[in-house]
């Protein structure tokens, strides 16, 4: 089966800058797939581009098959899109909105249940102008979905909302997907790109860094385990240095901090062991998403 | 043209007290004040024995198309675009075109149902006479109206923001008042400035109405005139506007 969305080395720059400088990727039917990447790094300019907002200078984009500059009336009729920045008529109301949006479309979403779930449905009478940025952020998300599309696209979906109004969003995006809905999300909350994403590329000045499910880029990142002690006795700095995968070793006030993979934890506790020391207070947690996001951006972070 | 948009654009331009205000009511306004004034309900010689109230009748409704045209019209397009409300609706199926055509039928109908007030107010309160070639009134007026929308188009094209929108508006306004003959009736002009006046849209516009309003056929030269603006302002509006 084709993918929904599909990226080949695509292209662009601005002033002789290049922005965007040969990114692929696919995105499968049904999935969650995550851009995620370091301010500037191009993944605004590339979702731009699979909206059709934006006319490549290079490489291949096709949405359904579709090609968004070209044939797109078609593309717009299969993907829904909420976009970083916009905004709407000021004395625009949200229930005129929803109805004038739903119009647009052949086969709408019933926008009544639809601003229920975004918790929109005692606004409806609101202007546009009146609402606070989290408002008009939910708004926006149900426009997106209100033409009931195969594809979303959704650019920074929860900047602005507050952490109840980005779990619940989040749940919608889930319902969504679960509905057969393709969703392509820009982020760079790596709580919400591990809680959603089924895959995630990470994009760094313009190519992709990365591209694996959450558990697979923490478990690529060096330090993906990290070990962490104190011994009943000094242990040999050398014997440390020696573990298998080692990422890092810190020694600070007599705790000694070990980050790699489970190779390194299975061997510092047979090390711990034939020398007899017992490890106080020990600790061995996974690296997050946040850890092997640094890691794929290193010396890039703004 | 989108229905829906066209309906939205309409409830739009309702909520926004100062676009009705300046477009719909002050001409007719303006027309009730000059008319109050009794010598200018006297006939007048320099205007071929009109009275000037009658002579103001043609620019009233001229005035309405510049409201329209060079301040209200553009302050929205550039807004649409400023916003990003031109850039999101490029996601939908329903191009962004659909919004400015709807925005200039909104702006051109309510500019010609101002026209219409003026001459209904003026022919009940002070006895101004209807048009006496009403299809040549009516020609004169469609291209007038699409002189003035197309001028607009223009002014937002150029204009980056709305301040900006507004600045060219407010240098492009009083220009095209004076050349509608709201200071001096484009027939009672120096003959020199009067030939340089019905060069430009609403000079030959006041000319165009004028005539009709008396009962010729307009000349074919102003409506030349008006066409010329109108094609011409279209084209540059056509090549300058960018979407974002």
């Amino acid at each position: 089966m084709p993918s929904v969305i599909e990226v080949t080395d695509l292209r662009k720059s601005y002033g002789g800058r290049a922005v965007v400088d040969g990114v692929s990727f696919a995105v499968e039917e049904g999935e969650i797939f995550g851009i995620l990447g370091p301010n500037g790094a191009g993944k605004t300019t590339t979702v731009e581009c699979v909206e059709g907002l934006r006319v490549p200078d290079g490489g291949r984009v096709r949405v359904t098959g579709l090609d968004p500059v070209a044939e797109h009336e078609k593309t717009a009729r299969v993907l829904g899109a909420q976009l970083q920045q916009s905004e709407l008529q000021p004395k625009l109301t949200v229930r005129e909105a929803l109805e004038l949006y739903a119009s647009f479309y052949d086969s709408p979403l019933d926008w009544a249940p639809l601003a229920e779930r975004l918790g929109l449905a005692d606004k409806l009478a609101t202007r546009f102008g009146k609402l606070s940025g989290g408002q008009q952020q939910r708004l926006f998300i149900a426009l997106a979905l209100i033409g009931n599309p195969r594809v979303v696209v959704l650019d920074e979906l929860t900047t602005g909302l507050d952490p109840r109004a980005r779990r619940d969003t989040w749940e919608l995006i889930e319902d969504v997907r679960d509905r057969g809905v393709t969703v392509l999300l820009v982020t760079h909350f790596m709580e919400e790109a591990q809680r959603l994403c089924d895959r995630i590329a990470v994009i760094d000045k313009g190519r992709v860094a990365a591209l694996d499910t959450p558990a697979g880029l923490i478990r690529r990142s060096a330090g993906a385990t990290v070990i962490s002690f104190t011994p009943s006795a000094p242990l040999d700095d050398q014997a440390l240095a020696a573990l298998p995968a080692l990422a890092s070793v810190e020694s600070k006030d007599g705790r000694i901090t070990l980050s790699g993979t489970d190779e390194t934890v299975n061997a510092v506790i047979t090390l711990l062991a034939r020398h007899r020391i017992t490890a106080h207070q020990l600790r061995v947690v996974d690296a997050t998403l946040d850890d092997a996001f640094l890691d794929l951006t290193k010396g890039e972070a703004v | 043209m989108n229905t829906a948009v066209l309906r939205t654009e309409f409830r739009l331009f309702r909520r926004e007290p100062g676009a009705v205000f300046w477009v719909f009511l002050f001409p007719t306004l303006l027309l009730v004040i000059l008319g109050s004034i009794p010598s200018f309900r006297d006939a007048d010689k320099s205007l071929g024995g009109l009275r000037p109230v009658d002579a103001y009748v043609p620019i009233a409704v001229l005035i309405a198309l510049i409201m329209s045209g060079v301040q209200t019209l553009p302050q929205a397009l550039t807004g649409y675009r400023e916003r990003g409300i031109l850039r999101r609706m490029r996601l939908t199926p329903v191009q962004p075109s659909a919004l400015l055509s709807a925005q200039m039928a909104v702006q051109g109908t309510v500019a010609l149902g101002s026209a219409l007030l003026a001459l209904v107010v003026g022919r009940l309160a002070f006895d101004v006479r209807l048009p006496k070639q009403p299809g040549g009134y009516l020609l004169a007026l469609l291209l007038a109206a699409a002189a003035a929308l197309a001028l607009g188009s223009v002014v937002s094209a150029l204009s980056r923001t709305t301040k900006i929108a507004s600045a060219i508006g407010s240098a492009v306004f009083f220009p095209m008042m004076f050349c509608a003959g709201v200071w001096i009736p484009v027939r009672s002009m120096p003959h020199a400035m009067s030939r340089v006046v019905q060069l430009t849209p609403f000079g030959a516009a006041a000319r165009a109405l004028d005539q009709a309003a008396a009962g010729h056929w307009p000349g074919w030269d102003h409506l030349g005139v008006l066409t010329a603006w109108a094609v011409l302002l279209t084209v540059g509006a056509a090549r300058w506007f960018r979407w974002e």
